[in-house]
């Protein structure tokens, strides 16, 4: 699913030269339920920038589903996070100024769905995440676990194979945090491969792999449970 | 993503932002409003001065004197004369002899303007008695002292007392009033309805004025004008011998320099609108790059989501073009209202709508929002998607 072939990225700030990946090399399959872990400044959120086609790599090869991505133009790597990748983001990431439904839309509306259609399959991503009854309140109107519910059905509601999720739980509370754990097991357990990444073991334990980056270079990856 | 999606998403912004909208869309309003309201001005007093003068008609000729030689002369008789013979083209001809002079009825005196002249000159100019008669060909040989009386005349001297067959003193002789002239300006202290119309005849014997100066003469149609004024020309020079001593004129050239002339006025308060309409413009970009800035955070999650750059540009170019073209349907409105009430409704000028003026100056409006909304829709679609995440 994932292919990583030697990747760096080199960030220039100035005169100095900052390697935030060096050489890294990884493979995803799919149905995996992977968490990325490292302290910050590790190269991790380089790493998931990698993996969500929001970056290019500055060296080395990304196969994403067999495909070459490292090279692809700005509007080709659109497409690519729009049909293969759901976000879920620390901080949410909603629009402040749409409702949930509106929200959830959001991918679909860059898909070109039809109008209905977008209706129906965010309601039903709300209705998933336990938002039925709140498909029409705004962020502000929503405690943090809401938030971050909608914008798990957000991820979802294109039907990406990858699920993305960047420190999905930092902001919440330990319930809601758990709340938020458990629907990406749930979303694993139907056949989504989840990234996950955190800086925090005990969530880190909840995934099948656990790979460890530090300094810009996995250090450890191993199964778990 | 579809167009009507593109717009429904710019709609829900504007919306959502609505002062600031409104505040954006007010120098366009302003703008187009004023284009409007000063095209209809100018094409407003375009109208009532051509009204005036087309009034006349069109297949008027004039013809002034200007030489002092009084040895060759050209009498009114002369004229008459000539323009007979040449009735293929001129149909009428009617003296001016200008002059002005003390009216006095019992105790109320009033200087007005006396015009000598004939009774063709009702039916070249249009001036018609309302009351009692106008001049007739008689008065003029029987050298008959009657006076046919201007509106303003009537209210200022009579004050209620029918005028007809009422006398009045003109510079101390006696004239019989015989008929009241057709309101023209409204009664107005000055201007048209000012005047006393008597016998040319007279009028010479009064002035001491033995030279006509002025000839009003109709061609007998618009198409005769040229030929007409042609003879005119022929028949002065022979006359005078100086073609500086005469001048033959025309209503049309009249018109024509005077188009000219409302061209250039319109043209120069339609630019100074249009220069605001520039301004509005750029308070447009101004606006749209604050909302860019301010909005960085939703393009990076628009963009991390799947939007391309098509479509951030096109969300944020429709987002001016509906603000400029909201703000010129607005401005439009506006504009139309002031011709109506303002302008219409002091009676300042007559209306007058250019519907050309009207879909120019919201064109403009069109394309003052493509214009200056691309540079931001542009800085908007070029954001690296990572960045605007990570911006608060």
């Amino acid at each position: 699913m994932i292919e990583i072939r030697n990747m760096s990225k080199i960030y220039r700030i100035g005169d100095v030269e900052v390697m935030a990946l060096n050489n890294v090399s990884l493979d995803i399959e799919q149905h995996e339920f992977v968490s990325i872990v490292g302290p910050s400044g590790s190269g991790k959120s380089t790493l998931m920038n990698m993996i969500g086609c929001l970056d290019v790599p500055s060296c080395g090869e990304y196969y994403l589903d067999g495909m070459l991505v490292s090279g692809l133009s700005d509007d080709q790597l659109a497409n690519i996070r729009n049909h293969k990748i759901g976000f879920i983001f620390q901080g949410f990431n909603l629009l402040q100024k749409l409702n949930a439904v509106e929200n959830v839309e959001l991918p679909l509306i860059y898909q070109g769905s039809s109008a209905r259609e977008r209706y129906e399959r965010s309601v039903e991503a709300l209705k998933l995440v336990g938002l039925g009854d709140r498909i029409h309140h705004k962020p502000t109107e929503l405690s943090g676990g809401q938030q971050q519910r909608v914008a798990i059905a957000r991820a979802l509601v294109g039907n990406p194979p990858i699920i993305l999720a960047d420190e999905p739980t930092g902001n919440l509370d330990s319930k809601s945090g758990k709340d938020i754990i458990y629907m990406l097991k749930e979303l694993h357990s139907t056949g989504n491969t989840i990234i996950l990444i955190t800086h925090d073991n005990d969530i880190a334990m909840e995934a099948g792999r656990i790979v460890r980056i530090q300094d810009g270079q996995i250090n450890e990856d191993r199964m778990v449970g | 993503m579809s167009f009507i999606q593109a717009f429904k998403m710019a709609v829900k912004s504007i919306r959502s932002n609505k002062v600031r909208s409104f505040l954006t869309m007010l120098g366009v309003i302003i703008g187009v409003s004023s284009v409007i309201a000063a095209v209809g001005f100018a094409q407003g007093s375009t109208k009532s001065i051509t009204d005036t003068i087309s009034s006349m008609g069109t297949n008027l000729i004039q013809v002034n004197i200007m030489g002092r030689n009084s040895n060759r002369n050209v009498t009114y008789n002369q004229i008459k004369k000539f323009s007979e013979e040449n009735s293929v083209d001129i149909a009428a001809v009617a003296p001016q002899s200008n002059s002005s002079a003390t009216v006095k009825y019992g105790t109320n005196t009033r200087n007005t303007s006396v015009l000598g002249t004939s009774p063709d000159y009702q039916e070249i100019r249009s001036v018609y008695a309302q009351q009692g008669r106008f001049l007739i060909q008689n008065d003029l040989e029987g050298m008959q002292k009657v006076a046919v009386i201007g509106t303003a005349v009537v209210n200022d001297l009579f004050e209620g007392t029918n005028p007809i067959g009422e006398k009045v003193k003109i510079n101390g002789q006696l004239f019989t009033v015989v008929g009241i002239l057709e309101e023209k300006d409204g009664g107005q202290d000055e201007g048209a309805d000012d005047i006393v119309i008597i016998p040319v005849t007279v009028a010479q014997r009064l002035f001491r004025s033995g030279t006509i100066r002025n000839f009003s003469i109709q061609a007998t149609g618009p198409e005769t004008v040229e030929s007409a004024m042609k003879k005119l020309e022929e028949f002065l020079a022979k006359t005078y011998k100086d073609s500086d001593a005469f001048r033959v004129f025309n209503q049309a050239e009249m018109l024509e320099n005077l188009d000219s002339m409302t061209g250039t006025m319109t043209a120069v308060l339609a630019g100074i609108a249009a220069i605001s309409l520039i301004v509005g413009g750029i308070g447009i970009m101004n606006i749209m790059l604050v909302s860019v800035t301010e909005r960085t955070r939703e393009i990076g999650i628009r963009k991390a989501i799947g939007a391309k750059r098509k479509n951030i540009l096109t969300q944020f170019l429709i987002e001016a073009i509906i603000l400029t073209g909201f703000g010129g349907i607005l401005g439009v409105a506006i504009g139309l209202s002031i011709i109506h009430f303002i302008i219409g409704g002091f009676e300042l000028v007559p209306e007058v709508y250019s519907i050309p003026w009207v879909m120019i100056s919201f064109g403009i409006s069109l394309g003052v929002g493509v214009t200056f909304g691309l540079f931001p829709a542009y800085k908007a679609a070029s954001l690296n998607p990572i960045e605007a995440l990570r911006s608060e």
